[in-house]
């Protein structure tokens, strides 16, 4: 507003010298978002806490002969697999649980951009954990190694575990546009593939088929580390329950959300 | 300027907001009036995009909401003070939003001044902020962008009456300045306090809208007497109509004048007399909420 007085505005707004909001900007404040509570940092830190944890205490534990590159990565990507889809879902969820919905698409009324904004902050998030995974691995494994601790290392499982991270993240994130409650995303998100093993223990038809079925049995190759590449078999399984459980909950999430009221 | 035009929303049968058309201008405080559900809030959501409208245009300044970039540059929004994150602290909410708007963090600072909220309170989690804190630290959220349009839903609920008054002289200053203001509330007392220009909303439909003399001058006169129930019969046989209202008087349609002169021919002692200014808009608005919270009234109510 201008400091000097009686200085009406018209009865239309001048927006020619207001540029848009730029998607990196969004993109900051939704990673801000994820830090400046205490329930968020608390999460990061454990997400952080629990890589490096992990694969300290199997460096204390574990055989000489498996401790090496492969099965470090894998205690420190494994567990911080588990953590990263709440992250995901919170991401989404504290919109509408808080209402804080209503001031944040109030000030980006494109619901799509925010959601962009989120999508790219769920992803550098997980990035951060992929990176910190790794760094965490090559650490433990110089200092808590066996003899042979280089022997399974393949460039591959740089890509196994990115697929695998990023996958639990969009997993997370899904769930959380899908049903917008934190707390029912989160029982889902963990209840679900139970509900599934349960099922498929008395229905032959899901144990046999359970990789073509089940997210969670399709990515189990994802993360043993230092076995090589997975077959084409197992890729494709992997993008057919990928699209039923991650692709399908966003997409339908994704169409509500642009419709609804935010209240 | 704040534009409805026809606008309409409904929710399977019932009809929140029916045919709605208004203008909020600059320079003015508009207060949009109703009882707690007559459409204020849906109304609010419609203008700045949250709920799309069945029919009717909403426009502000001229465009769409969606249409205005970095729309908190330009239009201030406050509707439910309570819609923050109870685990953030009151001034991580207002960093957030400049952040967004792409402010400094030095405009946080004096938005906080400007609401009166304290460096330790803002340090404090939203969670355990009263009510009139949260309204205070909305309305420096709504202000952060130096918008030239304002809306607020209902910001004077939780003030103290200290707080209603800081609030109405900010509001005036910033309409002065050429700002548009519209404000909600769900009480009479409140909107004759801070606006100029009243918008009267029930049952979704506007009954009445047009500055806040014009609304509140009605013909008419207040009177108390002695002897009530005998200056009714007296008045009545004189062809005016008088009816009971809340405070032990009554009121009706003609000047004090005639209404003296009848009390005095018949030795009616009165105790009170004069122009009942807003009787009009009053008993409107009663009739308003009366459905749900209307007192009796009457003559043993009035006599007693």
């Amino acid at each position: 507003m201008s400091t000097t007085a009686a200085v009406p505005y018209g009865d239309t707004l001048d927006v020619s010298k207001t540029p848009d909001i730029p998607m990196a900007r969004l993109v900051k404040v939704e990673l801000r978002k994820m830090i400046d509570t205490k329930s968020g940092m608390w999460l990061l830190i454990a997400v952080a806490a629990i890589t490096a944890v992990a694969s300290t205490i199997f460096g204390f534990v574990g055989h000489n002969q498996d401790r090496t590159f492969g099965h470090f990565l894998g205690f420190a990507g494994t567990p911080q697999g588990f953590l990263l889809p709440v992250l995901g879902i919170l991401l989404v969820t504290q919109e509408w649980g808080q209402r804080t919905g209503m001031v944040t698409f109030t000030l980006v009324p494109h619901r799509g951009r925010i959601l962009a904004a989120k999508v790219y902050a769920a992803f550098l998030l997980a990035a951060t954990a992929i990176v910190l995974a790794f760094a965490v691995a090559l650490i433990t494994t110089v200092l808590f190694g066996g003899t042979n601790r280089w022997s399974d290392f393949t460039p591959i499982d740089i890509l196994k575990i990115s697929v695998g991270q990023m996958a639990g993240m969009a997993q997370g994130f899904s769930y959380g546009l899908l049903l917008l409650i934190s707390a029912a995303a989160i029982v889902t998100y963990f209840v679900l593939p139970q509900v599934l093993s349960i099922l498929a223990n008395v229905i032959p038809f899901l144990s046999d088929k359970a990789a073509w079925i089940d997210f969670g049995t399709a990515q189990q190759r994802l993360f043993n580390f230092g076995d090589g590449n997975l077959s084409g078999k197992e890729w494709s399984q992997l993008l057919v329950t990928g699209a039923f459980w991650v692709a399908l909950p966003f997409v339908i999430g994704l169409w509500r959300m642009l419709r609804a009221e935010v209240k | 300027m704040i534009k409805f035009e026809g606008v309409t929303k409904t929710y399977g049968d019932f009809t929140a907001v029916d045919d709605v058309s208004f203008v909020a201008k600059p320079g003015r405080v508009t207060g949009f009036l109703g009882p707690n559900g007559a459409g204020k809030s849906t109304s609010m959501r419609i203008m700045v995009g949250l709920t799309p409208a069945d029919r009717g245009k909403s426009t502000i300044g001229g465009l769409d909401y969606h249409a205005i970039p970095n729309p908190g540059r330009h239009v201030g929004v406050l509707l439910d003070a309570s819609a923050q994150h109870a685990g953030r602290t009151g001034r991580e909410v207002l960093v957030l939003t400049a952040m967004t708007m792409g402010l400094p963090d030095a405009r946080v600072d004096e938005m906080l001044e400007l609401v009166g909220l304290t460096e330790t309170e803002s340090k404090r989690r939203v969670k355990n902020y009263s009510l009139g804190m949260r309204q205070r630290l909305g309305l420096a959220n709504s202000l952060m962008g130096d918008p030239s349009v304002l809306i607020l839903d209902e910001p004077a609920n939780g003030l103290d009456p200290a707080g209603i008054h800081w609030m109405r002289s900010l509001l005036r200053h910033y309409a002065e300045r050429g700002g548009t203001v519209l404000l909600s509330s769900h009480l009479l007392h409140e909107v004759e306090m801070i606006a100029d220009e009243m918008v009267l909303i029930g049952h979704g439909k506007i009954v009445a809208q047009g500055t806040k003399a014009e609304l509140l001058h009605t013909a008419g006169t207040f009177v108390k007497a002695e002897e009530l129930t005998r200056l009714h019969s007296a008045l009545e046989r004189a062809g005016i109509k008088a009816s009971p209202s809340g405070d032990g008087g009554m009121r009706t349609e003609a000047e004090p004048i005639d209404v003296g002169r009848i009390a005095a021919s018949e030795s009616i002692v009165l105790t009170e007399l004069r122009p009942a200014e807003g009787a009009g808009l009053e008993e409107l608005f009663l009739e308003l909420t009366g459905d749900h919270a209307r007192e009796n009234v009457d003559f043993e109510g009035a006599m007693a």
